[in-house]
């Protein structure tokens, strides 16, 4: 009788769980993504290095602070080390802007050199990175791993199937919550956020109003750079980090923001859970569901895996291609043809 | 008069060069470096078609330099025998199952008027033929790669001269180039990039995983080559007697010798595909291109299909892209999808075309010369660089090892840099292009 239960906890466990973790990562990225793309008007291959630089500069204060002894007890301790990470690679965002994106932005260059400049950009983070810490894992996570572990909570309900809750995951979704609730306060109440949305909606119109156009574009890059830093290290203590994992991010970032509307901070939360659902449960086994959801003897002789999980920014790639097809403004309405 | 000067003057210092090498390092290492800068020329000529004629921005390239070497292996490698007799039947239900899907779906793509029924009628036809081929194949690939997966464990490939995998790997590349750039283009210039990205990475993964095709990181290695085996040489008389003649040691000769007749087979293509690509610059379709690349509106206007045209260009650019990753499969002698990185294979050859002159073509070939010859001669550079700047630390100083250790990641910042510079202080190239009114 509790098969039905048994199987409802089971997909709990290992695709809804994860999917809400992952799609608020992807969705805090897609969020930065998205705002350059708003502001500056193009799309910027940097993001996902700038996520590993962050990342790396957060961890690099975390084994600092923890060499000193601080702890945030159950607590990782990079969230202690987060907003160092923050001003760092906001400065040296600001800095990129300074010496490479500033010159082609007087030009009025076109989109596709900014696009350009942007993998120049990307590479030169990306050896920095590896530079620095290297190319391999880097696992920083501290404090309780847990908040629910699967056997309690198989004791707790006498299930056969547990579901299992780690800190970071849920450290995820709260931050992510927060993040975006005082991003969404900032745009739509402050007067820097109300500019920022006035320059991304008429540019002309925003600079006859007297908006200072390098205050609006410095804000957008640092805002852009806590994005990226607080996705990439909310991902690397939910995974781990690693400098190519960043890289390969980019695509299931991309598809994000634009499934959802680029330019569209709400497309791109929305665009970043329905890549993060449709990734896990396309790469999900079924093997077992399926032996608990169908009744009698009957076992399932495959794994039951609609794809394998080596091509798993496959599919946001097809959701991508799909959108375009279909939708090529996203759900939301961007404002990109 | 000066710009074909100073052309000759490039090429001059650049053949000088690799005389140097020859004469500073060996001669072997010189016609190694040669060999890979006739590749990386073909492959940037093939991204200045799509980069240079009609601006549009390939950041796939890896994927289509791998779909050529991955033709390479499949059709020169002998067919495993033991493979066919094992899984032969699922084997040709598995492609059955895959050339109907692909049929139909073009059927339906033809037949049917334009709009989101037909699209959504193909996707349901290719979701179906994957889910059957899943059903079907999957047993057959568990079958072919448990024969004898130490030597081969995969099917093979159909045992043809290398040669024709030139032209049928630029065909496979061209294919699927026609579909992508058949859905991005005439959307934003951003899908495209981020369209390809999502492609070449999904290629090379394929290349990586399906172990029953290419032996996935395994490596398919010995490849037949199209030139003579050193050891053959060493045994063959004439070859002895013209050492003889010259009066050098035939096993350094011989492998001199295998390497001036790739470069010979190389420069063909090089020469060809410049020819052509020359030609076509300088016709009415070169200019029409160049037009819509300058104002896409005034071109439309003029009644230009831009959106065909750029389909096009894409094609054939991604053709020449595929051709090179062939020819470098068939020097390198083996098929390692690991070694397929979007450095090595995407950014290089966009380095080249940007420093060399994009719209150029010989500017185009100049930068896949001048550029690899750095990007080979930069390792050593490197290394010799930290050495000096760390030589004052103690040789057990972790800061020392972890910067010479680090040496190699400095390519990638290297190469960032260059291309932020000429972007920005040379965006022209060194070879600008040229335009008679």
């Amino acid at each position: 009788m509790s098969d039905p239960l048994n199987a409802a906890a089971l997909l709990a466990n290992f695709v809804i769980v994860p999917a809400i973790a992952y799609g608020s990562q992807l969705a805090l990225g897609a969020l930065g993504v998205t705002l350059i793309y708003g502001i500056l008007r193009f799309s910027n291959f940097a993001h996902g290095d700038t996520m590993a630089f962050g990342t790396m500069i957060t961890i690099l204060f975390t084994w600092w602070f923890q060499s000193l002894g601080l702890s945030l007890g159950p607590l990782p301790t990079a969230l202690l080390a987060l907003p160092f990470g923050i001003a760092v690679c906001a400065l040296f965002v600001l800095f990129c802007d300074r010496v490479v994106y500033r010159f082609h932005r007087a030009k009025r260059a076109d989109p596709v050199i900014f696009v350009i400049a942007s993998v120049g950009v990307m590479f030169v983070m990306n050896g920095l990175v590896r530079f620095i810490i290297g190319p391999d894992d880097q696992n920083f996570a501290d404090g309780e791993r847990f908040i629910i572990k699967a056997r309690e909570f198989k004791q707790l309900t006498g299930l056969s199937e547990g579901i299992s809750i780690k800190v970071s995951q849920s450290i995820t979704v709260v931050t992510m919550i927060i993040v975006v609730a005082a991003l969404f306060w900032f745009l739509n109440k402050t007067r820097t956020g109300k500019s920022m949305r006035a320059y991304s909606d008429n540019e002309d119109l925003a600079l006859l109003s007297g908006i200072n156009p390098d205050r609006v574009v410095a804000v957008t890059w640092i805002l852009a750079a806590a994005l990226a830093t607080i996705a990439g290290t909310l991902y690397g203590l939910d995974k781990s980090f690693k400098p190519f994992t960043y890289f390969q991010l980019l695509l299931p970032i991309f598809a994000s923001a634009i499934v959802g509307g680029l330019g569209n901070p709400i497309g791109a939360i929305a665009g970043g859970f329905v890549i993060a659902f449709s990734e896990i449960t396309v790469t999900y086994a079924y093997k077992k569901f399926a032996n608990y959801i169908v009744p009698g003897d009957w076992k399932a002789d495959g794994l039951m895996q609609l794809l394998s999980t080596n091509y798993k920014f496959a599919v946001s790639f097809l959701i991508l291609l799909m959108v375009l097809l279909f939708r090529p403004t996203g759900i939301f309405r961007g404002k990109s043809v | 008069m000066i710009t074909s000067l100073r052309n000759i003057f490039y090429f001059a210092v650049m053949a000088g060069l690799i005389v140097l090498v020859g004469q500073m390092q060996s001669w072997n290492l010189a016609l190694s470096i040669l060999n890979l800068c006739l590749i990386s020329s073909v492959m940037a000529l093939g991204v200045n078609m799509q980069w240079g004629y009609a601006g549009l921005f390939n950041v796939g390239v890896m994927g289509f330099a791998a779909l050529g070497g991955l033709m390479a292996m499949l059709v020169s490698m002998p067919p495993v025998q033991e493979a066919w007799t094992a899984a032969g039947g699922g084997a040709w239900v598995g492609m059955g199952i895959f050339l109907l899907t692909l049929i139909i779906a073009i059927t339906l793509y033809r037949k049917l008027p334009k709009n989101g029924l037909r699209t959504a009628a193909i996707m349901l036809v290719v979701i179906a033929g994957y889910v059957l081929l899943r059903i079907y194949f999957d047993p057959t690939t568990k079958v072919i790669e448990k024969v004898n997966p130490a030597a081969s464990g995969y099917l093979g490939g159909l045992g043809l001269p290398i040669i024709l995998a030139w032209p049928l790997g630029g065909l496979l590349a061209g294919g699927v180039a026609w579909f992508v750039g058949k859905i991005t283009l005439g959307l934003r210039s951003d899908y495209l990039a981020i369209a390809t990205l999502g492609i070449s990475e999904i290629i090379v993964a394929v290349l990586k995983h399906e172990d029953w095709m290419t032996r996935g990181v395994k490596n398919v290695t010995g490849l037949p080559r199209p030139v003579p085996y050193e050891v053959n040489l060493q045994n063959t008389q004439w070859f002895l007697d013209l050492c003889e003649r010259l009066g050098t040691d035939p096993v350094t000769f011989s492998s001199i010798f295998v390497k001036l007749c790739y470069a010979g087979l190389f420069a063909v293509v090089l020469l060809l595909v410049l020819w052509l690509s020359e030609r076509a610059l300088r016709s009415p379709w070169g200019r029409m291109m160049r037009a819509i690349r300058d104002n896409e509106v005034s071109a439309s206007a003029m009644g230009k299909d831009v959106t065909a045209r750029h389909l096009q260009v894409f094609v054939l650019g991604s053709v020449v892209v595929g051709i090179a990753g062939a020819m470098l499969t068939t020097l390198d002698g083996q098929l390692t999808p690991s070694s397929y990185q979007p450095l090595r294979f995407t950014f290089l050859i966009w380095v080249m075309v940007i420093v060399g002159g994009s719209g150029n073509n010989w500017g185009a070939v100049l930068g896949g010369f001048v550029i690899w010859f750095f990007w080979i001669e930069a390792e050593p550079l490197g290394l010799w660089l930290m050495d000096v700047l760390t030589a004052g630390m103690a040789d057990d100083s972790a800061l020392r090892t972890h910067l010479l250790e680090s040496a190699a990641h400095m390519r990638l910042i290297t190469m960032g840099l260059i291309l932020l510079l000429a972007l920005r202080f040379n965006p022209r190239g060194l070879l600008p292009e040229r335009t008679q009114q």
